[in-house]
């Protein structure tokens, strides 16, 4: 069994855009994948799309047949994921395992979220629907909240404060500055993170990632085929990991610590056959700063309780030694949740192409991490990339 | 757009239960807490739970005070959401008559039952006095 090669990718710009279906989001992203690869979409054998809340923002379910017949194919098996904003990361997982047996030889995986036609207060009840609707909605959880219940039992169990999660925005934001996807192409102080209103405390409006509208997509190739076709696919899918939590924080033991991404990790970086030292750089599920301190930490980039003064001392930043979100992360470039997951691989294999506008601070990287999380890291993904010898 | 309001057999009686005083929480035979409705302990898989009565108090674990709420909670924010720990099960309830910057962890809370503005019922902590 051979790593399945990512032949293409494609994107949308990140943003506000509550005028645009899904369909039509995720036919931009998918068809520009394919073009990137070079393949026509009768060469697909399966599709795999991440989506979560298309029932409450286009009241639209059943949107896998509508996003195959977006790309011409209308008769292909095609399947939507919902692990809210780990859709397309378990899409991605699921896609990768049926090139890496050989079932298939073509797949297009991806996603598409429209949330802006919502409104504020709309789209935070979509969000918190990922929640325990019994013990948590109704007791006032939302989705910042959730982060906020757990940023609060981080500071009690290590120590630190607020100041240290703004150098994560500010880091997050200046790293989107070139992206020409991103939602917020500016940056920001930790000044204005700090003086910036309140979410759910302690998280600020700038400790939040915005409400983006948005898609992504790869194609992926087994190795066979891109050998007789003659692709061009330096970026491998080395390594995939999967693995999952309680879906209310109350019953999980530790509220600092996320053991469903450690979990994905070791899976993903066992099938890679790498240790976390061969790791050049990752993409993070940030959608609050202190997820991506939570991230780092469960990843094995940092010890427990370590990974809050990580962007601060500039370990993490585009000059440190592993830069994290390179893309801007969710934090700056947006995330459109079921499009999150792919849309960090799509970057990841644009960053070690060669082809991303902050390739040069990562020119000599062979290896990228992939990590998206779904609800309180209820669900969580890892994959692992690598430039193929 | 709120969730309709329909009945949770098992976890109504949870909640009928609480606002009685006559609170409870499930352990397997391992005593792993969990709350109902279950079928298996979501711990360890074992089928056999019992009823066991939940602590009178417990104790908040983290808290935060939510800005931007949900529709449901439109007229109540800012408000103050906690996790308590009550034994072998944690609970989380929306605490009600409590300055936010006067919540800490540590404290104890008593468990009871509100209706929100939906119409559903909802588990709310009151801090007792020291």
């Amino acid at each position: 069994m051979s790593p399945p090669r990512i032949a293409g990718v494609g994107l949308t710009h990140f943003g506000v855009h509550p005028e645009r279906t899904s369909r039509d989001l995720f036919a931009e992203a998918a068809l520009a994948a394919l073009d990137d690869a070079g393949l026509d979409a009768t060469e697909l054998d399966e599709l795999y799309y991440g989506n979560f809340m298309g029932e409450l923002a286009e009241h639209q379910g059943h949107q896998g047949p509508l996003v195959a017949e977006a790309l011409g194919v209308s008769e292909r098996p095609v399947t939507r994921y919902e692990s809210a904003c780990a859709s397309s990361g378990v899409a991605l997982h699921d896609a990768v395992r049926a090139v890496r047996t050989g079932e298939i030889d073509v797949a297009l995986v991806g996603g598409a979220e429209r949330m802006n036609n919502l409104g504020t207060a709309g789209a935070t009840e979509g969000l918190a629907i990922a929640a325990d609707d019994l013990f948590e909605i109704r007791a006032g959880v939302t989705f910042p909240g959730a982060y906020a219940l757990m940023a609060r039992a981080y500071f009690a169990e290590f120590g630190g404060d607020r100041s240290e999660l703004a150098h994560v925005a500010v880091k997050n934001h200046a790293n989107a500055l070139p992206n020409e996807y991103a939602q917020f192409q500016r940056e920001i102080t930790v000044e204005e993170a700090l003086e910036a209103p309140m979410i759910a405390e302690p998280l600020g409006l700038y400790d939040a990632c915005p409400i983006t509208d948005g898609a992504s997509a790869l194609v992926l190739v087994s190795d066979a085929y891109a050998a007789e076709h003659d692709v061009d696919a330096p970026v491998v899918v080395s390594g995939a990991g999967q693995a999952g939590d309680t879906l209310a924080l109350q019953d999980r033991r530790d509220l600092f610590y996320t053991p469903a991404t450690s979990r994905a990790a070791e899976a993903a970086y066992a099938e890679a056959d790498i240790g976390v030292e061969a790791i050049d750089f990752a993409e993070v599920h940030d959608c609050f700063t202190i997820a991506e301190v939570l991230a780092i930490e469960a990843l094995g980039l940092y010890e427990p309780g370590a990974g809050l003064a990580a962007a601060r001392d500039g370990e993490t930043t585009r000059d440190g030694e592993t830069p994290i979100n390179l893309s801007g992360g969710l934090k700056a470039k947006g995330h459109p949740v079921g499009a999150t997951g792919t849309s960090q691989a799509v970057e990841v294999t644009r960053l070690l192409r060669g082809d991303h506008p902050n390739s040069d601070v990562v020119a000599d990287a062979t290896t990228g991490v992939a990590h998206n999380a779904g609800g309180t890291v209820a669900s969580a993904t890892v994959h692992v990339l690598e430039v193929a010898e | 757009m709120t969730a309709p309001t329909s009945t949770n057999a098992g976890h109504d009686e949870w909640l009928d239960a609480i606002a009685a005083g006559e609170g409870y929480y499930l352990e397997c035979s391992d005593g792993h807490g969990s709350l109902p409705p279950r079928r298996a302990c979501p711990v360890c898989g074992a089928r056999e739970l019992d009823r066991q009565p939940l602590p009178a108090t417990g104790e908040i674990v983290t808290h935060t005070t939510v800005h931007v709420p949900t529709p449901e909670f439109d007229g109540e924010a800012p408000y103050v959401t906690a996790i308590a720990e009550f034994g072998p099960v944690r609970l989380t309830g929306l605490l009600r008559g409590t300055d936010p910057d006067a919540v800490a962890a540590g404290q104890a809370v008593l468990p009871t039952v509100g209706d929100g503005d939906d119409g559903r019922r909802r588990l709310q902590f009151e801090i007792v006095a020291e």
